[in-house]
């Protein structure tokens, strides 16, 4: 049987570090009505973190001018999907970017474990970018209470 | 968020509470260097019994403020982490270098 969507969100915002914890909140009263446990709420709020992070630090190189797009849909099945989309400068290497450890940013202190910290914490993880162009993140997993 | 700081002795106590993101680890770094180099004390212990949220941004900073340490010859202890900041710092292996008091069950 087709998965129906129960619900879907968009919202673009600049890419302003302010927004990081703005981005946690939409995501957590996004899910709040389908019955997430507390640590299914923690998973999904650091993930949505991370990704947004990302899109400040690395693809806008902390330009606060940027659009950062955020879209999360969920379906009667349980499945939550969070899309988060930058038109910065891309990654060049998304294989060596997703290794632990790995940042281009260590004078600033980034610890290199935000891939790795959206792949334990959500069920998938998918990365497309083009270097000039962007990139978009894309995390999925499925809640287990699943109200419809 | 907000960061105490409290000397007891030759240790200084700094205490994150709230959230501990990129945006917030700007100031954190720059106030709690600034201590740090005010007290000079013999250990730094990191408290995070109030810490309600950390991504891999605190990581950073923890990371730094332990090297920070080191380098004015102090030890670095991390104090009371939640169970939610004890998978990151785990998973990163801050743990195997850190040393740890208080973790949840």
């Amino acid at each position: 049987m087709k998965e129906k969507i129960v619900n879907k969100l968009t919202v673009r915002f600049m890419s302003n570090s302010c927004n990081e914890g703005l981005s946690r909140i939409i995501i957590t009263g996004f899910i709040m009505p389908f019955d997430p446990t507390v640590e299914e709420v923690a998973d999904i709020k650091t993930a949505v973190s991370e990704a947004v992070t990302n899109c400040i630090v690395h693809a806008y190189k902390n330009r606060e001018d940027g659009v950062i797009e955020m879209k999360a849909t969920y379906t009667d099945s349980g499945k939550l999907t969070v899309v988060i989309k930058d038109k910065g400068c891309g990654i060049e290497n998304v294989e060596l970017a997703m290794q632990p450890l790995f940042t281009t940013d260590r004078e600033n202190e980034r610890s290199g474990m935000g891939f790795s910290i959206m792949q334990t914490f959500c069920d998938r993880l998918t990365v497309r970018s083009r270097v000039s162009e962007g990139t978009k993140v894309t995390l999925t997993k499925r809640l287990q209470n699943a109200k419809k | 968020m907000a960061v105490e700081f409290n000397t007891v002795g030759d240790m200084l106590v700094v205490a994150v509470s709230g959230e501990i993101d990129h945006h917030e680890t700007k100031s954190l770094r720059e106030e709690i260097d600034e201590e740090i180099m005010n007290v000079i004390p013999k250990k730094v212990i990191f408290e995070l019994s109030r810490t309600a949220f950390m991504d891999s941004s605190g990581l950073g900073l923890i990371l730094g403020r332990y090297n920070k340490a080191l380098s004015i010859g102090a030890e670095f202890e991390i104090v009371n982490p939640g169970e939610k900041i004890m998978r990151i710092i785990s998973m990163a292996g801050v743990d195997k270098l850190i040393k740890i008091k208080g973790v949840e069950k």
